[in-house]
């Protein structure tokens, strides 16, 4: 793992370390840098699909909440008016969806990060402390089929970073 | 704003902040023991709270017969308020969201605190249906849920219930994006303090959070769809508590316009209110570099352009009632403007219209004492603005036989001043646990305008504003 001082070394770096062929890697930085995610080789989350789920999901159900009540299980003749009048029944439908879309959302991004996370590795360096201060890091994976424990740390060194570490498991 | 003799433009943060530097100066009030200055806040909201929680206990003890209402008018104080904190809310949602979509990044600054000020007027809102209910424990009944008395539903035909689900809602997704905001912040908290309870209580509510970019890129994504949610909602919000009139037949609340006059009216109240809260923050914890005047400025512009909305929305609404050729409406506006309760008529007036005209002066935006001085004339026009529609209209509506007055008790004073103390305590204590500023987002745009790792910046506001960032964050 390598440490930086700025955000224009870690994405240059990053750059470089995909340009040479590494894939499992991840970048780390206290705010997110543009660009630095697609440099890893990070392109797409399915997260608004899911999204867009949920809010069908609850669009659905906040309207058969509704037609349940008013139709199937206590229906009320006001003043001869439909049973269903839908109309009506939008304002809740709308926040039901909103309400869905928006939870699934947070649970999603939560689930896909791995957050809550007890341990991780990287948390093992000392220095590491500061990433969520004023250092960016780019760390290089054991699982890369690329991965040569001296091949890497010459490389990473290469990249005139600040420091460089072996992380621990 | 920007500086047009320059390429580049006036950075959003003063005093050539380092990374490090906005860690420090923002989790530095959150480590020393709080000053003076906050115990003494610290002991007047919360004698305000116990005030209000004593008269709380009174009421629901007693029962709602110790508020001033009567036959004619049945909703007044407790409404009032109601309407009032829920409108106070409506300005942290648009800072948070809605000048999120429109990349405006000055907001960085305020919008943690402004979130919070959402959340805690929300819960201040709350608060007085459910004691308007007289029997506060069986709230829940308005809730749908299959029961044994039938089963007997709640009228999803009601803008009460639309209502409900309506805060119910916003108050969840409000909370929510707010936690979503304060986890990288959390995580720096964790890394930076010494202390061991603290690292557990931070580390707990970080969920672990290291900063890696694939989980920033899903962070930003998420972010960038709550706020396409978050809109919407706070409008649909305003929109249904405005309903909850419009849909009566009283002359004076039964009118079309309602919907956008009160988002309108919740925006600029809320925006008085941030100003508010934001002015005594900046001096108190000394963040006059990160709450700048731009910032102040700008909170000003937007206060003027919401400022007119209602403007426009009362001219419109006199205009309607005196052309309709309906004698009730006429009438009602009559009584409005001359009637009785005249003078809470021209309060509103001279507070909501006449005084944030002097915000046109660029000597008045950037003047702060007198920016705070007018942020507060206008928390109290629009308390009136929310008095006057809903308690003028009903103490006199169509037979005079039935008309009556209104005025509070001396519970119900101290039921509002309670909630005071409520949003104040809470807004305190926010100061003393979480960061007031958004660590992360702020050194994102500490290089804004500068020739950075960003793009250069030069061709201007929507150029920059548009680039990589927004493909980053849609994918």
């Amino acid at each position: 793992m390598a440490e930086f001082s700025g955000p224009e070394q870690v994405l240059e770096a990053a750059r470089q370390a995909y340009a040479k062929g590494y894939r499992q890697m991840d970048a780390y930085s206290p705010f997110p840098v543009d660009g630095l995610a697609e440099a890893i080789g990070f392109r797409r989350t399915r997260l608004p699909l899911f999204v867009l789920v949920g809010g069908i999901v609850g669009a659905l159900s906040g309207f058969f909440l509704q037609y349940y009540a008013a139709v199937i299980s206590y229906p009320l003749n006001v003043g001869g008016r439909p049973f269903n009048s839908w109309p009506s029944f939008i304002p809740i439908t709308f926040e039901a969806t909103v309400l869905l879309a928006a939870l699934c959302a947070v649970v999603g991004m939560l689930m896909r990060n791995g957050l809550p996370r007890p341990y991780h590795p990287v948390f093992n360096v000392q220095r590491f402390e500061r990433v969520t201060r004023d250092k960016f890091f780019l760390c290089i994976e054991a699982t890369d089929p690329l991965f040569d424990e001296k091949k890497t740390l010459k490389f990473l060194e290469s990249l005139s970073p600040a420091n460089v570490t072996t992380v621990d498991p | 704003m920007s500086d047009h003799t320059s390429i580049l433009r006036s950075p959003l943060i003063l005093g050539n902040k380092s990374y490090s530097d906005v860690t420090e100066d923002v989790a530095l009030p959150l480590d020393r023991s709080p000053g003076k200055e906050w115990w003494m806040a610290f002991a007047v909201s919360s004698s305000m709270l116990f005030l209000g929680l004593a008269a709380v206990t009174y009421q629901v003890m007693t029962g709602i017969g110790t508020w001033g209402l009567n036959n004619t008018v049945g909703w007044a104080f407790d409404i009032t308020n109601f309407v009032f904190w829920i409108g106070i809310g409506h300005a942290g949602t648009l800072i948070s969201a809605i000048l999120f979509l429109f990349r405006q990044k000055w907001r960085t600054s305020v919008n943690r605190s402004a979130e919070a000020m959402t959340i805690f007027a929300v819960i201040c809102a709350g608060i007085f249906p459910i004691i308007h209910m007289g029997r506060p424990w069986l709230a829940f009944w308005v809730v749908p849920y299959p029961n044994l008395r039938g089963p007997l539903w709640v009228n999803f035909r009601s803008p009460l219930v639309w209502d409900m689900f309506a805060i119910g809602t916003y108050f969840t997704i409000s909370l929510v994006f707010w936690f979503v905001g304060l986890i990288p912040d959390l995580a720096t908290l964790r890394d930076r303090t010494a202390s061991n309870i603290k690292k557990k209580f931070y580390g707990l509510l970080s969920l672990g959070w290291d900063g890696s970019n694939r989980t920033w890129l899903r962070y930003e994504t998420v972010y960038l769809l709550l706020a396409g949610l978050a809109t919407p909602l706070v409008v649909s919000v305003h929109t249904i508590v405005s309903w909850d009139f419009a849909t009566s037949v009283i002359p004076g609340w039964h009118t079309t316009i309602f919907p956008p006059y009160f988002v309108a009216g919740a925006v600029f109240s809320g925006f008085a209110m941030v100003l508010t809260l934001m002015i005594i923050a900046r001096t108190v914890l000394h963040f006059e570099e990160y709450i700048t005047l731009h910032h102040i400025e700008s909170m000003g512009k937007i206060i003027i352009a919401t400022g007119g909305m209602v403007a426009l929305a009362y001219l419109t609404e006199l205009f309607v009632a005196m052309y309709s050729g309906n004698e009730y409406e006429r009438f009602a506006f009559i009584n409005r403007m001359f009637g009785p309760y005249a003078w809470a008529y021209w309060i509103m007036v001279s507070c909501n219209v006449l005084s944030p005209q002097l915000l046109w002066l660029k000597k008045v935006r950037t003047n702060v004492t007198l920016v705070f001085l007018l942020s507060l004339a206008i928390n109290v026009g629009m308390w009136f603005e929310r008095f006057v529609i809903i308690t003028i209209s009903l103490t006199r509506d169509y037979l005079p036989a039935s008309w009556d007055v209104y005025a509070p008790t001396l519970i119900e004073i101290a039921t509002l001043i309670g909630s005071f103390g409520l949003f104040l305590t809470l807004f305190l204590l926010f100061t003393r646990i979480l960061p007031m500023i958004a660590i992360g987002e702020v050194k994102g745009v500490l290089s804004y305008g500068r020739a950075s790792h960003e793009a250069p910046k030069a061709e201007g506001r929507y150029v920059s504003a548009a680039h990589e960032r927004v493909p980053g964050g849609v994918r």
